[in-house]
């Protein structure tokens, strides 16, 4: 155990945890941030993603002690009123089936537009590919992303 | 305007005062996803509710609350429900609230998600619930202004009597509307009138997901909680002999080890009651994290199972069946050669029509064709989890299931407590295709809590969720036609079976268009456990039996399209046989608009077309498929689907889920599959298991609906099956090779395609 001090959605967080703890459990068990979502533990579906210093990471594979000092940014931190213009056109084109996987790809979403904010296709099939959804929302999902792309 | 008797569904008229179990009033919130414009502002929440049956309350400002009965895992009956419920009623939408009922069997008749009947089956019961609670502030409006009802219309949430010009909003009669009799029976409305219904309505917990609220059984927490994983045997057909706490006793935030046993041995199982591995380890801990790393450390020793069986009550009341678990440690090698030899003798006869030898006799050609699906896991996104707080005599359980009404007889039984102690309350499902109508985790998590008489969030890893089985069977389909010397069809055979269970669909089209059938059924026993997954069985029988279709069309050289509707004109005209399940004319319907939404007759060079069609859940679906070959790899360019589903009830969202079944459909038929070696999956998480992901997408989808006026029927499942066919007759069109065995992406990858 050990001390650690974040910075998650713009706010100080001391935790006490393991250092090879991932920063997912970190935010889900100990700081009561459970948009973040688990889903195979081995960044490979996506469902974790959060903001590391504004770049799209796994956070099943950060350890906490790899956090510290860094600027995290999570679902619940994407926005004061939750209208980011990602979060907009996801309503707008009422993107979510069973809405598991939806934060990640949000978060995945938010970060392909602070880097590229006109994307093609391609574009987006490459930044969100990490990025499963079983319900198969995907057609939805680029259409969202060229909305978001349009409001910025 | 058709009148109902309400006394069918008197449950739902049941006054209860308090919320089901002191229920946790989780899923409260605004109906508008988004943030409300300047003209839509929002009614603030009243200081009253006054309850009018088990689905409605009104409070004296008259705002709505609407109780959606179903579990949600992603159809969006959540959604859909409660506007059957607005329409009857005649509110306005924007003054509803909608809240999750919590498992409550004394108020609502039909708490399950599943077979694509939620909306089929919650229809009328929904529409009878608005209808009477209008009903009741009509008569409680006659009675405050001395009128006759029959004077009064109402109109978003306004009651009137023109002659009078009295006027008021439904809060002010709530009170007294409350308190009358239920009319025996009430109008309904005419569904051209429909201004709810029909028109679409955003996700009501659309803002809540993409801000990441607690929606899900896993999210769930309270004060005191621990944190639980659990260990299962490392192999169907094994089974727990011992372990050894101590390897794990010491390691940080870790309280507790002990095993499990899901089913008491004298209880006999309801349906659904599928656990693979009914004795299993509980690691209990003061994090996930650290109830993870400790599964990793536990030592624990395995053993080969005995053959064991158990009773199982039937599905709606059918009777009970033996289930036989055979012992030993299954392999896929072995599992297709003894397929192999079920394919050549001769199966169960399930229906026969005519003189199918006699067909093949006489033939001058005969096409024989076999089709094989390997299992499947269901990959909901949230692996399987429960949270329970079990102390003395009393039980909450928190999660995700399907089928809460079936998991209460085990959770009554394992944990010794009468049924009216247990509380289910229903979180929204992370996924479910059929996986979380076996709800063994909410047991299982339960158990856990007694034993430690605290409350638990129990969580399987992507890899305990993916070797748990409950898996989409192994199965396989031998197509035979018989073909005179001008091509006339002279007689069609089916020869279906699977591991453990058959797809055989025996009364479906084909039969009644053929005059000389015959349809066989076989079945190997396994202990690798099985389960419902989205179209169960369609989501096989459809696919072969489509592509074979194709293929026989193009051997008595019709088009693929013409040559369905030539079967479905003699269906319709002068069927064979009886029992034929389907409706020849509906079917028809939507193969005519795939054909012209798709412009099937104008296609494009260069973009390969199939078409595949198929009846399930109620419900017609006929779809084109148009894949393209780019930079060497299969494109899906655009996907075409035509539906009658009857009624849709909420037009966008109905789209959503066609457009999600077809993508799961094409990922599945590309790259699914889970093997076996030594009774242990090959696969276990992500980075194995292929799932198909955005670059794989159709780059278009369009889904119609025939508009017909049908009471509604399924929507969830019928567009999936057909998609297998028709992205196979698609390929078969850009690589001049057909495809018998799912997956494909192996397939085309020997055909130095990139996949």
């Amino acid at each position: 155990m050990a001390l650690f001090n974040l910075t998650i959605n713009g706010k100080s967080q001391q935790v006490d945890v393991d250092p090879n703890t991932p920063m997912l459990w970190v935010l889900r068990d100990h700081l009561d941030l459970v948009g973040t979502k688990f889903g195979c533990g081995i960044a490979q579906c996506g469902a974790c993603t959060i903001h590391l210093d504004g770049n799209a990471v796994r956070s099943c594979q950060l350890p906490v002690s790899a956090a510290e000092g860094a600027k995290i940014t999570t679902i619940e931190g994407l926005s004061e009123e939750g209208d980011h213009p990602v979060q907009k056109a996801w309503l707008e084109h009422d993107v979510p089936q069973c809405g598991y996987c939806q934060a990640g790809q949000i978060m995945s979403a938010a970060a392909l537009l602070a880097q590229n904010p006109n994307p093609s296709d391609t574009d987006i099939d490459n930044a969100m590919n990490g990025n499963i959804c079983r319900c198969g929302t995907y057609t939805r999902i680029k259409a969202a992303i060229h909305t978001a792309s349009k409001n910025l | 305007m058709a009148t109902v008797n309400t006394k069918l569904d008197r449950r739902s008229f049941l006054k209860v005062s308090a919320l089901a179990g002191g229920g946790m009033m989780l899923s409260f919130s605004w109906l508008a996803g988004c943030k409300p414009s300047s003209k839509e502002e929002l009614m603030a929440m009243p200081k009253e509710w006054f309850e009018l049956n088990s689905y409605i309350k009104i409070g004296e400002n008259g705002a709505v609350t609407l109780y959606s009965p179903n579990p949600e895992f992603g159809s969006n009956v959540k959604t859909s429900m409660p506007m059957i419920l607005a329409e009857e009623l005649d509110t306005d939408w924007k003054n509803v609230f909608v809240e999750q009922a919590d498992f409550y069997p004394e108020r609502y008749d039909r708490q399950f998600t599943g077979g694509s009947q939620g909306i089929r089956q919650g229809w009328k019961p929904m529409r009878t619930a608005g209808a009477t609670a209008r009903a009741m502030l009509i008569n409680a409006a006659a009675q405050t202004w001395n009128v006759p009802a029959a004077e009064i219309t109402t109109s978003a949430g306004i009651l009137e009597h023109k002659a009078s010009g009295k006027k008021a909003h439904y809060g002010e009669m709530a009170s007294l509307a409350a308190t009358l009799e239920v009319p025996e029976e009430v109008p309904l409305k005419d569904v051209n009138t429909f201004t709810i219904v029909g028109n679409s309505k955003k996700n009501v917990d659309g803002k809540k997901i993409v801000t990441g609220k607690p929606l899900f059984g896993i999210d769930h927490k309270v004060e005191g909680m621990k944190y639980s994983a659990i260990v299962h045997p490392p192999a169907f057909g094994m089974k727990l002999k011992s372990f050894d706490k101590s390897s794990v006793s010491g390691m940080s935030g870790i309280l507790d080890v002990f095993p499990i046993n899901i089913f008491k041995e004298d209880y006999d199982r309801n349906f659904f009651d599928t656990a693979t591995f009914p004795e299993i380890l509980a690691i209990v801990g003061n994090s996930t994290w650290e109830v993870m790393q400790a599964k990793k450390s536990l030592v624990a020793e395995w053993e080969n199972a005995p053959e064991t069986s158990f009773s199982m009550a039937g599905f709606g009341g059918r009777p009970s069946t033996q289930v036989k678990v055979p012992a030993g440690l299954e392999n896929t090698v072995a599992h297709k050669e003894r397929m192999a030899e079920y394919i050549k003798k001769s199966g169960t006869v399930v229906r026969r029509d005519g003189n199918p030898e006699e067909g093949f006799k006489k033939a001058a050609k005969v096409i024989e064709r076999t089709y094989t699906v390997p299992f499947l896991a269901h990959n909901t996104m949230e692996p399987m989890n429960c949270f329970a707080d079990v102390k003395g005599d009393k039980a909450v359980v928190y999660g995700a299931t399907q089928a809460p009404d079936f998991i209460m007889n085990a959770l009554s039984s394992s944990l010794g407590l009468p049924k009216e102690n247990i509380q289910i309350n229903l979180a929204r499902m992370g996924g479910g295709f059929g996986r979380r109508a076996y709800s063994h985790h909410m047991v299982e998590a339960a158990l856990i809590s007694q034993k430690i008489q605290a409350p638990v969030s129990m969580v399987y890893t992507r890899e305990d969720d993916m070797s748990a089985g409950v898996y989409r069977p192994t199965y396989s389909a031998t197509y035979r036609a018989a073909l005179d010397e001008n091509n006339n069809l002279l007689a069609f055979h089916v020869k279906a079976g699977g591991i453990p269970e058959s797809p055989l669909h025996a009364n479906r089209f084909p039969a009644g268009a053929i005059d000389n059938y015959l349809a066989e059924s076989w079945e190997i026993p396994s202990n690798i456990t099985i389960g419902a997954f989205r179209a169960p069985r369609s989501n096989f029988i459809a696919g072969a039996e489509q592509s074979f279709l194709d293929e026989l069309a193009e051997a008595m050289g019709k088009d693929p399209i013409e040559f369905r509707l030539e079967l479905l004109k003699r269906a319709e005209t002068n069927p064979v046989g009886e029992n034929n399940d389907y409706v020849p004319k509906r079917y028809a319907s939507v193969l005519e608009l795939v054909r012209d939404k798709s412009n099937w007759n104008s296609p494009q060079p260069n973009v390969s077309r199939g078409v595949s069609a198929y009846f399930c859940h109620n419900s017609y679906v006929a779809e084109v498929v148009d894949t393209v070959i780019k930079d060497n790899q299969p494109v899906v360019e655009a996907v075409y689907a035509a539906v009658d589903c009857g009624i849709v009830i909420n037009p966008d969202s109905a789209r959503n889920m066609g457009e999600g079944a077809i993508v799961d459909g094409i990922g599945n038929a590309f790259f699914g599959e889970l093997a076996f070696e030594n009774g242990v999956p090959t696969k276990t998480n992500f980075d194995k298991y292929r799932m198909i992901r955005h670059k794989e997408a159709p780059k278009k989808i369009e889904v119609h609906f025939v508009d017909n006026g049908e009471d509604p029927t399924g929507l969830g499942e019928p567009l999936f099956p057909p998609v297998f066919a028709a992205l196979a007759n698609s390929l078969y069109k850009a690589t001049g090779k057909r495809y018998y065995d799912q997956p494909f992406a192996p397939q085309l990858e020997m055909q130095n395609l990139k996949m």
